[in-house]
């Protein structure tokens, strides 16, 4: 067979270029965490760019802070744990901060992607509940990666109309009675929802912490969550997905953020919102800093910003979430009588340790066996399971 | 210069030929060698270090299987559709309008076109959902509600919608190459209308219908905003699970494996439509 020059020419262009990618060193940025920390505040640099959760960065507190420090304010919002680290692993350098939940902090720590702060900079940090003031999803060693912000349960949203009384149990979401009308979030982290819900209903499998799954119990979850596909209409990427979903009518259950909920109700739709019996799952975020950041002053100012009792209480009130902020109980009665009590922001340690928070899980079960599935199993297997 | 005229095709060739070897064939080199790499899971560092791993997983895991499957066959179902439309549409438009609704009809079939991809899918999600104008329309006319937002329907019909005018736009240009005379003479010789359609004008547009099938089957293959938009629980495309792999699980090599799948796909079905003549115009 005679091969035409030109693609003789291209063959050995091909060849050329594969031996000097083949050749080339790591790729991979090491950057380092070791940066002196600053002892204070400095001149701000005009400019800040955050990536958030949607719903952190409302007008209602970012348009005061832009006016008081001249940091104009740029939000991308992201949907998942999973793309804010993808994000800060590969564009770092465009980011000053990031809003991340506990199952995102650990892994942005280990990458290198995040540096530490300085707590004396940020007096409200004194105020803050003591067991967010130095959790472990971002303090290592002694070390703060980041200041905490709020925290929050993944709840179960659910039509009023359809459900007269809110569902006890949330074997409601694995039910085929509502084939075709029933959300969860399009999110590996969802496995521990499951795991959770298989620890009550199936005590045999000896599941205690829903973040630290062998493989018979990882394999459990992940066959239940397959039973399940059919009876899913759609697998939500952004909190707007599923606000959209239940506006229209396309669901009548589902797993939501109380973001979904606070909003769905201000636009008047028929929805209510509960924790079932078997408990919940939930969140506790922390802006980091980015390991890059390009406006580090910018930075301190909007988390001295988002630590004062009063934009505390705007946010947990906006979202529906509840604040780090011991102070910010009376704000939040000022905006809205009885948002206190129904935010939990005064409730007793017991209410906050019965949340089971989102955390990175790893091979280390923490009762010395080292057999349990690290996180990239369990993304492996939620596309098997959602493909 | 002027002496040698090979410098000068040289030099008028550097120039795009540059971009191709170095942005084009780079990027598609670097996207295979990237799929026998592999991520260190907990940092997200790249592993520089040969291996098959992210195609075995490809090929041992079932739902990988399904994943492509139902890429290709709505792909397919799309280039189907879509020449289904376009034929008549393009015979109807340069044989039989007049001239003046000619051009109005070109017209048409380009104004999609200039408005954004996204708002034309965002607005096929509010037609198809529960609470939409399909449904209310339906149960006006007694039927009853279709319910195909958020699926596989959805996302044919909205594929289709999209690639439509890249499908009409070869085949036009095919129904117009056709001389007169051909029908003509095939008339003389006393073939009724759908003779002639059978066995003169299609074997004669069919050329355009495959160049036109290239983009809606190509640009199927590789998209995953429609599915993401307006499919349901089962529409992942493979376009998706790179998305996720990159975005999600920053797992690049293992999506870089995936995305080797329509490149592979896509070469064999350009040396079929090769055969079938679809070049043969250029």
């Amino acid at each position: 067979m005679r091969i035409a020059k030109i693609d003789a020419v291209l063959g050995v262009t091909l060849a050329a270029m594969a031996l000097a990618v083949g050749a080339c060193g790591s790729s991979s940025s090491n950057s380092s965490s070791n940066a002196n920390l600053p002892t204070k505040i400095g001149k701000t640099e005009g400019e800040l760019n955050l990536i958030a959760w949607e719903g952190y960065v409302q007008p209602e507190w970012t348009k005061p802070f832009e006016e008081k420090t001249g940091c104009k304010v740029h939000a991308k919002y992201a949907g998942s744990s999973d793309e804010m680290v993808a994000l800060m692993r590969q564009s770092g350098e465009s980011y000053d901060m990031v809003s991340a939940s506990g199952d995102a902090s650990l892994r942005l720590i280990r990458g290198g992607n995040v540096q530490p702060m300085n707590v004396a900079l940020v007096p409200e940090w004194k105020n803050f509940i003591p067991a967010l003031q130095s959790p472990p999803h971002n303090t290592v060693n002694g070390v703060h990666y980041g200041i905490s912000l709020q925290w929050g349960p993944n709840m179960m949203l659910y039509n009023t109309h359809t459900f007269h009384t809110a569902p006890t149990s949330w074997e409601t979401i694995y039910s085929p009675k509502y084939k075709g009308q029933i959300t969860i979030p399009n999110n590996p982290i969802q496995i521990a929802d499951v795991a959770l819900y298989l620890s009550k209903k199936d005590p045999s499998l000896g599941i205690t912490n829903p973040y630290e799954l062998t493989e018979p119990q990882l394999n459990a979850a992940v066959k239940l969550l397959k039973e399940q596909h059919p009876l899913i209409k759609k697998y939500w990427d952004l909190a707007s997905d599923e606000i959209e979903l239940f506006k229209n009518g396309d669901v009548v259950v589902g797993a939501a953020w109380p973001y979904q909920y606070s909003t769905l109700k201000a636009a008047g739709a028929p929805v209510g919102e509960t924790i079932p019996s078997e408990g919940a799952t939930g969140w506790a975020d922390t802006w980091m800093l980015s390991a890059h950041a390009k406006h580090p002053n910018c930075a301190y100012e909007w988390v001295n910003w988002v630590s004062s009792p009063k934009v505390q209480a705007e946010q947990a009130i906006s979202y529906g979430e509840t604040p780090a902020n011991t102070k910010a109980c009376p704000e939040m009665e000022k905006i809205q009588k009885g948002s206190c009590e129904e935010y939990h922001a005064n409730a007793p340690a017991a209410y906050f340790n019965s949340i089971k928070f989102w955390r990175t899980p790893v091979s280390d079960c923490g009762n010395g066996q080292n057999n349990c599935m690290d996180y990239s199993v369990w993304q492996q297997k939620w596309t098997e399971a959602t493909g | 210069m002027f002496r040698r005229p090979w410098l000068r095709l040289v030099l008028l060739l550097s120039a795009p030929g540059a971009w191709f070897v170095l942005i084009y064939l780079a990027a598609l080199l670097l996207l295979f060698l990237s799929s026998l790499w592999s991520v260190e899971p907990f940092s997200g560092k790249l592993i520089h270090s040969w291996t098959l791993e992210n195609f075995k997983r490809l090929v041992d895991t079932p739902v990988y299987r399904t994943i492509a499957l139902r890429t290709i066959g709505i792909a397919a179902a799309v280039t189907v559709a879509d020449a289904l439309i376009a034929v008549p549409f393009a015979l109807f438009a340069v044989r039989i309008a007049p001239l003046r609704l000619r051009k109005w009809l070109f017209v048409c079939v380009l104004i999609p076109l200039w408005s954004s991809y996204l708002v034309r899918v965002y607005i096929w999600r509010l037609i198809l959902s529960h609470d939409g104008v399909l449904n209310w329309t339906l149960e006006k006319i007694g039927i009853g509600a279709a319910n195909i937002g958020y699926s596989n329907w959805a996302v044919w019909i909205v594929f289709s919608y999209i690639w439509l005018p890249f499908m009409i736009l070869p085949v036009w240009a095919a129904v117009e190459r056709v001389p007169d005379s051909f029908l003509e003479a095939s008339a003389d010789l006393g073939a009724k209308g759908s003779r002639t359609f059978r066995s003169i004008l299609l074997p004669m547009i069919f050329p355009g219908v495959v160049a036109g099938s290239i983009f809606t089957f190509a640009l199927t293959l590789g998209d995953f905003i429609t599915p993401a938009l307006v499919g349901g629980s089962e529409s992942t495309f493979i376009g998706n699970v790179v998305y996720e792999s990159v975005g999600v699980a920053n797992d690049i090599p293992f999506a870089a494996a995936f995305a080797v799948v329509p490149l592979v796909v896509m070469a064999v079905y350009l040396v079929i439509a090769r055969r079938l003549g679809a070049f043969d115009a250029l």
